[in-house]
């Protein structure tokens, strides 16, 4: 396979958010990567793209997985949602209304990877207790807060059944 | 966009993988890409095609088959920690790969994929060989099957062939040994510094496996001390033989040792 063969694009349906998208992506497209340049979803951030900070967090299949180590052409047939997903058309999340009340943001590089990581474990676990928040968030750097004001939002947004 | 330019495979069955993996010369295997895609993202591996594992059926399968726990290459992580049936049989099994990385990672990394690469650090290529456990390797020629005691050589070096696929690993069904598991990172979710399983028969001989001290797992047999002092020296003499990057490592592999023992008897060590 010589490199030109290999940059060929290949058609793909991705299924982002509920809605459908065709759309023409290199193998090696990171999938962090299409999302925000191909279909302008920049929420999703990309920190390390090695897998340790968690900015590029998105939810396939309703669980948090890495967007930098995943290929777009490996996201199809899957159900793909970001930050952007989780947003009512006006106005916040309970959640995300949660992280404004709490102060459980200020840069705000992180926060989307952290949104829908916690989105997922309240999913899961409704009534999470503060060891079980710490533990899924384990995953996601936070340079700015100090995770205290985080965890709070994380426990209130629960305790109001979000 | 990172990694170099390579041609992608998505075969629907076992028998169209590894035909593709010996028809491409240097292709890759990818299951969960938690190792793989961050060398990719670095140019560190620089495959000419990766032939994708995640759509073939049949290898996330865990079942009981006669006197062995079977479990399918791409079993990812998290379900391994959570399966009812690695619970009841082993649960040390489940308890480890609860410690593989964070919950983003574990959602996606598969068991298979652990074991190809073979991290020195990675918890689950210990824990199979601390189980005695064997692999099923897959490729174009058929099926063989290594045990893990023989498979990793070393540093990221294994027995596994460029074409093979890890299907599968059976695990003897526990028979009335205790195990323990403990670990020692940096951050929840790091790779370890050091860490142990501990096995202890009725009849006071044991093993203790220990990762992150040296280039794969190491295990030694032993009659483990019911006094703690001698058992404190026990572990002493038998890290100081470990290939550790520095005392330090080895003063971990013996505080992981008894604390992977004391949890082997039920209690909490620590
Ligand atoms: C932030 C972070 C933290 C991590 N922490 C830990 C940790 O604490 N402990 C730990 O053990 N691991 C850790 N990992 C690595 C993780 O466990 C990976 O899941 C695992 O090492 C590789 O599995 P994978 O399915 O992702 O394999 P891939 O990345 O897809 O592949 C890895 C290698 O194995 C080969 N391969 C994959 N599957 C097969 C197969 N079935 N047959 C033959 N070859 C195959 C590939 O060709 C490649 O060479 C971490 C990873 C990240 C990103
Ligand atoms: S950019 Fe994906 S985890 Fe950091
Ligand atoms: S708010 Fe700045 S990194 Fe978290």
């Amino acid at each position: 396979m010589s490199q030109a063969e290999a940059r060929q694009t290949q058609r793909v349906v991705l299924q982002v958010n509920g809605q459908r998208h065709e759309l023409d992506v290199e193998p090696r497209w990171l999938l962090a990567d299409v999302l925000r340049h191909q279909l302008g979803l920049t929420a999703t951030h990309v920190g390390c793209e090695q897998g340790v900070c968690g900015a590029c967090t998105v939810l396939v299949d309703g669980k948090p997985e890495r967007s930098c180590l995943m290929l777009a052409v490996q996201a199809e047939g899957c159900e793909v949602t970001t930050v952007e997903g989780l947003t009512p058309a006006a106005g916040l999340s309970p959640l995300q209304a949660a992280f404004q009340q709490h102060h459980a943001l200020q840069c705000g590089f992180c926060t989307p990877g952290i949104l829908v990581t916690m989105e997922a474990l309240l999913r899961e676990n409704p009534h999470p207790d503060e060891a079980t928040v710490r533990e899924a968030l384990s995953g996601n750097v936070c340079r700015c807060t100090g995770y205290q004001f985080i965890v709070d939002a994380v426990l209130a947004a629960a305790k109001e059944g979000r | 966009m990172k990694p170099v330019a390579f041609a992608y495979y998505r075969p629907q069955s076992l028998a169209e993988a590894v035909r593709m993996l010996r028809e491409h010369p240097g292709s890759k295997p990818i299951a969960g890409g938690q190792s793989l895609i961050p060398l990719l993202n670095f140019r560190m591996a620089r495959p000419e095609a990766l032939v994708d594992l995640n759509r073939i059926p049949g290898l996330d399968e865990v079942e009981v088959r006669g006197q062995r726990l079977r479990i399918g290459g791409l079993v990812r992580h998290q379900q391994l920690h959570e399966h009812p049936l690695v619970r009841q049989h082993w649960p040390v099994l489940a308890q480890a790969a609860g410690e593989v990385g964070h919950w983003a990672i574990r959602n996606r990394g598969t068991l298979g994929g652990s074991l190809a690469h073979a991290d020195p650090a990675a918890e689950l290529p210990a824990v199979m060989v601390a189980a005695d456990a064997v692999f099923e390797l897959v490729s174009a020629d058929g099926v063989r099957q290594v045990p893990a005691r023989e498979f990793f050589y070393g540093y990221l070096m294994t027995a596994l062939q460029p074409d093979e696929v890890l299907a599968a690993v059976e695990l003897p069904l526990a028979s009335g040994t205790s195990w323990g598991f403990a670990e020692v990172a940096r951050r929840p979710g790091d790779f370890a510094l050091a860490g142990a399983i501990c096995e202890c028969r009725p009849d006071g001989t044991g093993a203790v496996t220990w990762f992150a001290v040296g280039g794969g797992p190491e295990r030694h047999e032993l009659v483990v001390a019911a006094d703690a002092n001698e058992r404190a020296a026990q572990w002493q003499d038998l890290a100081a033989t470990l290939d550790a990057q520095d005392d330090y490592r080895r003063h971990l592999a013996a505080v992981v040792a008894e604390t992977a023992y004391l949890r082997s008897l039920g209690r909490d060590g620590q």
